[in-house]
């Protein structure tokens, strides 16, 4: 157990965090199972060391997680929040961004709307890179923290029904869970309006995993098949054209009714800010897990700080 | 040099024999004027080309000859990407001294574009590099933005 757990502190400092694709069943699970050592215990491990925090987009969750995490354990954060008022503005290249904050800090996260920057910003840096979200790729730490809540609720990965509810045509989370769930045989059910289906790139690689999944736009034809529901917001900022958006923006709203339709040990999870896809009335009940997951997030992100700077708890 | 004896002789009366170089045959048709993009040969060496020759194997092919220079095997896998059944003969003297058939590396870098208008790549001074996910239907993978692309959607830069 030891020697595994050496392994594992040995290659994760100094590592990127880029990509659910970057780690094996054997990591992920070993990821979240350090992770748990960060819910109660916190000491300063990071005292002394920098992170900066390269936000060329918005971000609430994310950003203010990172500077919860790193603060937490006694670090200090440093960055920006709008490209405007970044070098990007005069035309820096991400990777030149990247190598020049390297002298600054110890370790960068970076969120960037074009797709495969945090990989560019990886390879201009010597010091870990963690990738906030790159376009509608991938944003590995809501991935972990979203199957982190999953294990701490069901005490397992391997074989949940697992329900994807609204934008899974644009929504990364809804991507990079599914495939980082493809490691675990889980049962899916994608639940979306036609404009909004899961793509077929992402169905493909569940085929070739041997996933067995479906594709519905009836929540309650399905829902008393779920351990999980995992709800996203229909992204207005996502769609080409605004009247596509209108036509489909509240097509599934939850409300109490749901709980008359779903077992009752059924977890929502939502990676958040929600519109109105789930009614407030429905945060009160055990089902309710969104915002104990956004909190999970500094827990999730702690141990990903610990890991990749080696210094661990 | 060809793969139908049938063929040959036509073939020759468009393309005349070499006597020292390289001939790239099996070339899918169409794509002969991307592979001499791909491989660099626009040194100068005097090049012949043949497309959409009739092919007892492909239905039609390109072929391409390269006088008084030979290619590595190293060099015509660069065209696998373009035509997985590309072969190469290097000639010396009429005769053949190596026959090597394209191999899809594992991964391709610089000469594929990435279709995807969001990647890095498309945007600042990041050379692509796709990872090859499927020999047989081809499909690749961009190391950035991680959008996997079929063969029929290959564009060469």
């Amino acid at each position: 157990m030891a020697a595994s757990q050496d392994k594992h502190f040995r290659k994760f400092q100094g590592a990127d965090v880029i990509s659910m694709r970057d780690f094996s069943e054997e990591e992920i699970l070993f990821i979240l199972d350090y992770a748990s050592r960060f819910e109660a215990a916190s000491a300063p491990i990071l005292q002394g060391k920098i992170l900066a925090t390269l936000f060329y987009e918005p971000s609430t969750r994310t950003r203010l997680s990172f500077e919860s995490a790193m603060i937490g354990l006694g670090g200090s954060v440093m960055g920006f929040t709008d490209a405007a008022v970044s070098s990007a503005a005069k035309g820096e290249s991400v990777r030149d961004t990247a190598k020049m904050i390297e002298g600054y800090a110890d370790a960068m996260v970076i969120r960037h709307p074009l797709e495969g920057s945090a990989r560019a910003a990886a390879e201009g840096a010597d010091i870990p890179v963690i990738n906030g979200g790159d376009g509608t790729n991938q944003h590995p730490t809501q991935t972990f923290l979203d199957l982190y809540t999953i294990l701490k609720n069901k005490q397992t990965l391997r074989g949940l029904h697992v329900g994807f509810l609204g934008d899974l045509k644009y929504g990364r989370t809804v991507h990079s869970l599914a495939e980082a769930l493809s490691h675990f045989d889980c049962r899916m059910y994608f639940i979306a309006p036609e404009m909004l289906r899961m793509p077929a790139h992402i169905l493909s690689e569940l085929d070739r995993h041997g996933i067995i999944y479906s594709e519905t736009e009836n929540l309650y034809g399905v829902s008393r098949e779920l351990d999980i529901l995992y709800v996203t917001r229909i992204q207005k900022e996502r769609f080409p054209d605004p009247l596509d958006y209108e036509k489909v923006k509240n097509v599934y709203i939850l409300n109490e009714k749901l709980l008359e339709h779903v077992k009752p040990e059924l977890k929502i999870l939502h990676p958040l800010p929600r519109v109105n896809e789930i009614d407030p009335a429905l945060d009160r009940y055990p089902q309710a897990e969104y915002f104990q997951q956004s909190k999970n997030g500094v827990t999730v992100r702690k141990a990903l700080l610990s890991l990749v700077l080696g210094v661990h708890l | 040099m060809t793969d139908e004896k049938n063929s040959s002789v036509s073939m020759e009366m468009r393309i005349s024999k070499l006597r020292n170089g390289a001939v790239i045959d099996h070339l899918r048709p169409g794509t002969a004027m991307k592979a001499i993009q791909v491989l660099g040969v626009t040194d100068g060496s005097t090049l012949s080309i043949g497309m959409f020759l009739d092919s007892k194997k492909m239905g039609r092919k390109d072929l391409i000859k390269i006088e008084n220079r030979t290619l590595t095997a190293k060099e015509i896998n660069k065209i696998a990407v373009l035509s997985p059944e590309a072969t190469l003969c290097n000639i010396r003297d009429y005769q053949l001294v190596q026959k090597t058939k394209a191999h899809l590396p594992r991964e391709i870098p610089v000469i594929v574009r990435c279709t995807n208008p969001k990647c890095i790549t498309n945007h600042e001074k990041v050379g692509t590099l796709f990872t090859v996910v499927e020999d047989n239907p081809l499909k690749l993978r961009c190391r950035y933005c991680e959008r996997a692309i079929s063969g029929d959607e290959i564009e060469l830069i």
